[in-house]
Formats: C-alpha cells, structure tokens, sequence
C-alpha cells in the first residue's frame, strides 16, 4: 500500500500536529498528544472525547463548537496512554467535573480508568459514558460486550451541545447515556485497511465475499457473506438494526411516526457514490415502514484508513435529544447550520 | 557460566537485551496479532521497548525493583492500547513487590511475576483460559514460586519453559477478551500475540542470566 506519510512511527504525531492547523486558532496542542478547544468558559461541564488514531475525522476532529472540548489521541489503532488521558482531562476542566465519552474497547477503558485515577488524584470529577452501538458485536443483553463504531458522531453531536448548557456533570452524563440507549450501528466491509507502520491489512477476506457486522479495524461481526448489491446490503443492515431495537427489552421497537437520524458511514475507500446508492435504498426502506428521517449524516467519518465498507447507525430522537441536534456547530469533522437540512 | 544473582545494572542490562529482542521480533508479534487482534500488538510492543530503552540505557538505579518500575513506566506513558496498560502494570506493580534490594535473586524474580500476574488479571479481568497473555504469566509465576531457592540462571530456565508452555497452551483456548473475543471458535490453533510477547521477554531473560 502506498502510503504519503513521513517517518512511519511518528504518524500519529505528525496528523495531529496537522489538525491544529486545519483548527486554524479553534484547537491547540496539548501535551503529549491532546487537542483542546481555546475558549472553553469556566464554569463549564467539560466532555472528553479520544480514542485510537488512524480513524480520522473522528474523534479529534469532533473537538469544536458546541461539540467536545477536548480529544486524547493515541497512536494509530492504539488507545491513548493513561498520561495523554490525563493531560487532556486537565486542560480541559473548569471546576465542573469531565465526562469521558468514547467507544467501548479494551485498551480505551483500561487507559481511560487509569487516567481518570490521576486526574482524581487531582480531584477533578469524572464520569465515564461508553458508546456500544454495534449491534453486530454482542447480543442487547450484553452491551458491556458491544464495541463503538460510527454511531459515535450523533451521540458526541448530541452530548456536546448538551455540554453548553448542562448545569452538572450528572445531567450530562444522563443525556449521553439516553443518546448512546437509542444509536444503534451495522457495519460492512469489503476489504480492509492498513497499519501505516506495518503496511499490512489489518484482516483478509476473499474477493467475492462482505463481511457482515464487522468492526472498524476488521474484527469480525455476523459473518462472510456473498458480494451483493447496495440495495440488498441496504436491507439486510437495516434488518439488523430493526430486530435489534426490537430485541432490546431496554428500548421500544422502532415504530411508525419514530423520528430518527439517519447516519451512512465510509470506511475510508468506499465512495460517496455508493455511500448515496446505498444512502437511497435506506430511505425508501424506512419509509416504507412509516419512520420519519428528521435528517441525514453522510460522508467518510469514522474510517479504517483504505478499508472498503459502509456503515448505517440509526439514532432515535425524542425532543431532548432533537433539540440538541437541532443546535448549529462547527469542527474539522462535522459541521451543521442550525435546524435540519433542508428543514 | 550462569549468574546465581545480578546487580543492579545487571538487571538493567537484562531488561535492555529483553528489549532488543522485543524490537527484533516486530514481525512475528505483529502477524501474531493479525490472526486475531488488529495487527498493531508488534508495532506497539516496539515503541514500548525503544522507551524502555531511552528510560534504561546508561542510568543508574537505586535499587532492582526501580529499574523494572522505569520499564513499566516507559511502556505505560508510550504504547498506549491495553498492552501498554497491561505490560504497564505487569513491571510498575511487579517492580514495587522486587523491594529495595540492591540483589536479584530467584526470590525477586518470584516476587516480581506474582504481585505483577496478580495485578495484570485485577486490571484487566482476564482469568486462566481466556487466552490472553495471562496464560503465559500464570504458569511463570507458579513455576517461579517453585523455583524461588535455586540459583536465578536455573531458576529462570525453569520460568523460561513454563511461560513457552504457557503460550503453546493458549493455541487451544478460545478467546473471550479484547478484540479477539468475536472471533470464537476460530481463534482456535494460533497463540495470544501477548502470551508470545510474555514468552519472548521472559527468554531474553534467561538468556542473560545463562551467559
């Protein structure tokens, strides 16, 4: 794989180093490895976002207005060390305490726990919400068990406009925890990305065959199944996520008149030509089972380098959670005017 | 000749050629970790132990126990993932149980994988059998209790065998931890890429002491 990167174990560095840049005076560079918002206001319920690099835009490109404060990066596929999560908790805090929100991995919530320890040695308050929204991972009964995909951008949409105005680290929390209950992901993939330090896949699969409900660095999900077209990968995923909010004794089915945002995700190489194809058929499914689309994110957000694929997640709005989407904001990543598209 | 004891710099020195042979064997962990994880175990294991190399070389310690305390710091604060948690707290925890003793026998060698492998399964919560590199560290720290009179090259000999078994054993174990853990059954047959990094260093260790 050809790769345009300078010294291959400084990657990570060297993107975040340009992130900065693309935040043109929005973000600094913290420390190891951490970004930060520069005009956070004191008194404010500060939210946390980080994970492993190589996924971008996500998540340090979430950091912005009215979205996250903060982001710590790790290295590529890597959750950050437990001193970036701290350094990152630090700069961020304003008196009000931090809430981690990120996705559901082994390595994050082992260094995310230990970060939390120092910064409690400090005594800065923190809470943790993990995402799980993919509903090929684990059954509903074992969402400890589920990892976090693309469903990740609505909720830290949702949570960071929650953040400008929650009046306590509890309230926040409540919000998120409600926003991750009602996202639910399925993901595919084609083939697979690469480890810039390696320049190895990160999995194989044979030419003809999808990965059904595979994780965004290849982790394997329902099954291989046969190549097939966009409109009946559409249905086949959206199935998923139906009988998932059905499944779920924790939330209601999803039913006619439910409003939802509806999320297509690039793995990286799958193009916005496939993402619409794909994005097309999704529609007319949900129509046809009478839910109201309230909006539509879509475009390559949370991505495994090269990695071929596409991802649905499904957030189901109640006014809460709408007003809160409804709310403008601006990063590298994600950027909305107030109000729905088109709306 | 092999070593019945190290110094100070020896443990040290031991934990730098450990390092090196970390380094050395990228490509086996990484192809270890593509089988089953993502792939990145390798890669990460490397820039861990090229900061326990930056942390070690030429420094003098005060005691043994400082010097594995420095490898988990420098692995913690640079790899990042659950490895670098993990290893982290293998060396941080286990070089606090080593003492302040300016001696390494069989007896800190025991003292280090027990109170290290104890605090490596709290933080981590995996157990016996989850295929993890817990199986290469359980049987280590039994044999190396075992062990804990003889002089430390036969000593570490004896932990040496017991780790490669350890990882020889986790071939036939079906992964219920990390990212591995929806592979089921097909995680049968190949070994954890962190009972591998177990086995490799525990080697290097031995190696030093026998020569």
């Amino acid at each position: 794989m050809k790769k345009l990167i300078n010294n291959p174990l400084k990657v990570a560095d060297e993107l975040v180093e340009g992130l900065v840049e693309a935040y043109n005076g929005e973000c600094r560079h913290v420390g190891t490895r951490s970004i930060v918002k520069n005009d956070i206001p004191d008194g404010k319920v500060a939210l946390l976002v980080g994970g492993g690099s190589g996924h971008e835009p996500i998540y340090h490109g979430l950091v912005g207005r009215n979205l996250a404060d903060g982001a710590a990066c790790g290295d590529i596929f890597a959750a950050p060390p437990p001193n970036i999560v701290f350094e990152a908790t630090e700069a961020v805090n304003r008196g009000k305490g931090v809430l981690y929100l990120y996705g559901n991995y082994a390595g994050d919530v082992l260094n995310f726990d230990l970060g939390a320890e120092l910064a409690s040695d400090e005594d800065i308050e923190v809470r943790t919400i993990l995402i799980w929204d993919d509903v090929c991972s684990a059954p509903p009964t074992e969402k400890k068990n589920r990892r976090g995909i693309a469903g990740l951008v609505p909720i830290v949409k949702i949570a960071g406009a929650a953040s400008q105005s929650a009046a306590s680290l509890d309230e926040l929390e409540a919000l998120a925890k409600k926003a991750v209950l009602q996202t639910r992901s399925v993901g595919v993939s084609m083939s697979p990305g690469s480890i810039p330090a390696t320049g190895k896949p990160t999995f194989d699969i044979d030419e003809d065959k999808i990965g059904l409900g595979m994780g965004i660095h290849g982790e394997p999900g329902v099954g291989e199944i046969p190549m097939a077209t966009a409109d009946d990968l559409s249905v086949q995923m959206l199935d998923l996520i139906f009988a998932d909010f059905e499944k779920d004794e924790e939330v209601a089915a999803l039913a006619p008149g439910d409003e939802i945002l509806l999320f297509v995700n690039s793995l990286g190489a799958t193009t916005m030509m496939e993402l619409l194809i794909a994005l097309r058929k999704a529609k007319a499914v949900l129509v046809e089972r009478g839910i109201r689309v309230h909006d539509v994110i879509v475009g390559p957000l949370v991505t495994c380098q090269e990695m071929a694929g596409i991802s649905f997640s499904i957030t189901r709005l109640d006014e809460e959670l709408k007003k809160y989407w409804e709310m403008p904001c601006q990063s590298v990543c994600f950027s909305k005017m107030e109000g729905r598209y088109g709306g | 000749m092999g070593k019945a004891s190290l110094t100070i710099s020896e443990v040290r020195d031991m934990m730098l050629a450990a390092a090196d042979k970390i380094i050395e064997s990228e490509p086996i962990l990484t192809d270890a970790d593509r089988a089953l994880g993502d792939g990145d175990h390798g890669v990460g294991m490397e820039r861990g132990m090229t900061a326990v190399k930056e942390a070690l070389a030429g420094k003098d310690f005060p005691s043994a126990g400082k010097v594995f305390v420095a490898v988990g710091t420098a692995m913690m604060s640079s790899m990042g993932g659950a490895s670098g948690a993990i290893f982290g707290t293998l060396f941080r925890s286990g070089g606090k149980a080593v003492g302040e003793g300016d001696a390494f026998t069989a007896k800190e060698l025991a003292a280090l994988l027990r109170e290290g492998t104890d605090q490596v399964m709290a933080r981590g919560g995996a157990k016996p059998g989850d295929k993890t590199m817990v199986d290469a560290l359980v049987p280590a720290a039994d044999k190396a209790a075992e062990v804990a009179t003889l002089p430390l090259d036969e000593a570490l000999a004896a932990v040496a065998e017991a780790a490669a078994a350890g990882r020889d054993a986790s071939e036939g174990m079906i992964a219920t931890m990390g990212r591995a853990k929806t592979l089921g059954e097909n995680s049968l047959g190949k070994p954890d890429a962190g009972a591998v990094s177990v086995s490799i260093i525990v080697a290097a260790m031995r190696d030093y002491a026998a020569a």
